[in-house]
């Protein structure tokens, strides 16, 4: 379980996230949302290590990962996707993701043998075709399209074998078809089960189709959470962040 | 792919270039060419280590000849100066390099782009004007001059040039060789990753300034070995081995022999040397002609001859394929 208890976080005199406590629960897929700068990426990257918090705990299993490097705390678990993919241009699929395992392995820095280690190859497979990746598995990364960069990205957090995966709006940038491939490939790897999925989205109906819980964030503050229905029902939540949505609409 | 694994390939070529190498003098037993090939050994070890930083690491360092020049000191003084072997001596000069590159390394590696190589490139003067002003160690601009002993060692006597010229071979055959398999192997694509993406390296558990620290050790070693042989070469060391001029021709090589081929440099540094070579011999207006000829390259190639050459392999077999 990933528990996250009074978070605060300024910028300057800019209070970016302030008393942010929230639970995810093991095996759990949950969403966070709100309104562009309420603070959403911020709290992703306090939670990996991208940014370090002003207070407040954030733990894992009951382990406190605040002070942590980004590089420790993928280790301990917590593995993360990009809203822009970051990917290793010059590698192939298969090759980035038997990279990413010999770190997940400990062998980053291993001067003997040859790339590929022969023990990364299973995984690296097992995550291409849980992600659809496997015809693409010689391609160089810098060559794939949008969608294929994005699920390529999800991939490297996965292979990891991550307790939580945090999704930073993975269908960002996305056609409705690839939205709703992307959606289905999510909830078939949550359904397997073990993995927390958190995940940030813009998009309010992948948001109440798939996320059990809740959580929004404005201006930086817990503004509700709960389930679909109850956020739907929530009037602050409609001030906040449904009424700004559906004057969006048409975007 | 055949039975044959990628390092059983690669060994058999550098035992074959080891052994053209060596039949070399045989064709032709002229000074020039053994000149040029144990210059060639020297320089293709400074410029494919740099190599290990720029196309591998992503890392440009303004001064990497810093470790040419120490190689090349340490390795004539402990001659010099005590009485060990050549070997010793060599082993010695290497284990320097590889402290020295890990002091500066661990401040340089911390810092990205242009401020590392700033940095490297100021170390490389603080470590010049040492030289230069040691007189006492060094012989300060004058360069550590004498000649260097160089006692017999298995039936290897290093007073004769066949013999440097065969050491010098098989040091650089076997360093390039190392160098090939280090950068095929786990470490060798982690510092790829930090190349293509340091952030997400990050992210994936990957301690980046640990991976850089180990490449610029090792990229210091190497050229250690470099700067070994030329102190042979030349029986003696001076202090433009560790000027910025010798690190701006190791980044002249690589440019000019592209950088995402492994041997690219040591070809970058065989063309450099002949244009040296001619170029001096037929015109007073030495750095101009060099000067136009390098703007020729980087214009012309941009990423150095061997990766055109890649660039052709690749299209070629889709345009036989009849692809859009």
């Amino acid at each position: 379980m990933l528990s996250i208890d009074k978070l605060y976080k300024s910028f300057g005199g800019v209070s970016a996230i302030s008393d942010v406590s929230m639970e995810f629960p093991e095996g759990s897929l949950s969403a966070v949302i709100g309104p562009n700068g309420a603070g959403k990426t911020t709290f992703f990257n306090l939670i990996s290590g991208g940014l370090q918090p002003d207070s407040g705990e954030i733990l894992l299993d009951g382990e406190n990962m605040v002070g942590l490097s980004r590089n420790a705390i993928v280790h301990k678990g917590i593995g993360r996707a990009f809203q822009v993919a970051k990917l290793f241009k010059s590698l192939t699929v298969e090759e980035s993701l038997r990279a990413a395992l010999q770190s997940a392995f400990g062998h980053s820095a291993q001067m003997h043998g040859s790339f590929p280690l022969p023990a990364t190859r299973d995984r690296a497979h097992e995550v291409m075709e849980q992600l659809g990746l496997q015809n693409k598995a010689d391609t160089v990364s810098g060559n794939l399209s949008h969608g294929d960069q994005k699920l390529l990205d999800m991939a490297l957090a996965l292979v990891m074998q991550p307790k939580v995966l945090l999704l930073d709006e993975p269908v960002a940038g996305m056609g409705p078809d690839e939205r709703s491939q992307m959606m289905d490939t999510v909830q078939q790897l949550w359904r397997k089960g073990g993995l927390t999925i958190v995940l940030i989205e813009h998009d309010m109906d992948i948001v109440f189709r798939v996320a059990q819980q809740i959580h929004v964030l404005s201006y930086g503050k817990l503004l509700a959470q709960g389930n679909a229905e109850e956020i739907r029902a929530n009037p602050r939540v409609i001030e906040a962040y449904l009424g700004h949505a559906q004057e969006n609409a048409g975007e | 792919m055949s039975g044959l694994k990628r390092w059983q390939k690669d060994s058999a070529w550098a035992a074959l270039a080891l052994l053209l190498l060596l039949a070399l003098p045989l064709l032709d037993p002229s000074r020039v060419v053994v000149d040029f090939i144990i210059r060639l050994c020297a320089v293709g070890l400074l410029a494919t280590s740099l190599n290990m930083l720029v196309g591998y690491g992503g890392m440009v360092s303004f001064g990497h000849a810093m470790f040419f020049g120490s190689g090349a000191y340490a390795f004539s003084l402990m001659l010099q100066k005590t009485a060990v072997s050549v070997p010793v001596a060599l082993l010695t000069a290497v284990v320097f390099c590889g402290l020295l590159a890990a002091v500066i390394g661990a401040i340089c590696v911390r810092l990205k782009g242009i401020y590392f190589s700033f940095l490297t490139l100021a170390f490389q003067m603080l470590l010049h004007s040492i030289i230069i002003t040691w007189t006492g160690l060094t012989g300060g601009d004058q360069g550590l001059t004498g000649g260097i002993p160089r006692p017999v060692f298995i039936g290897i006597d290093l007073s004769k040039t066949q013999h440097v010229y065969m050491f010098s071979c098989v040091l650089a055959v076997v360093c390039l060789l190392v160098m090939r398999l280090l950068m095929q192997s786990p470490f060798g694509y982690t510092l790829r990753m930090l190349r293509d993406n340091e952030d997400r390296a990050a992210f994936l558990g990957i301690n980046a300034w640990r991976v850089r620290l180990y490449a610029f050790i090792l990229a210091g070693m190497f050229a250690g070995v470099g700067g070994v042989i030329m102190a042979l070469f030349v029986s003696g060391a001076f202090p433009d081995f560790s000027y910025w001029t010798m690190s701006g021709e190791a980044v002249f090589m690589i440019m000019m022999g592209g950088i995402h081929v492994f041997t690219g440099p040591v070809l970058g540094a065989a063309l450099l040397q002949i244009f040296n070579d001619t170029i001096t011999r037929n015109t007073q207006y030495h750095g101009l002609a060099l000067g136009l000829v390098i703007l020729l390259f980087t214009l012309g190639f941009q990423r150095g001859i061997t990766d055109v050459f890649k660039g052709w392999r690749k299209w070629l077999p889709a345009a036989n394929k009849g692809g859009h």
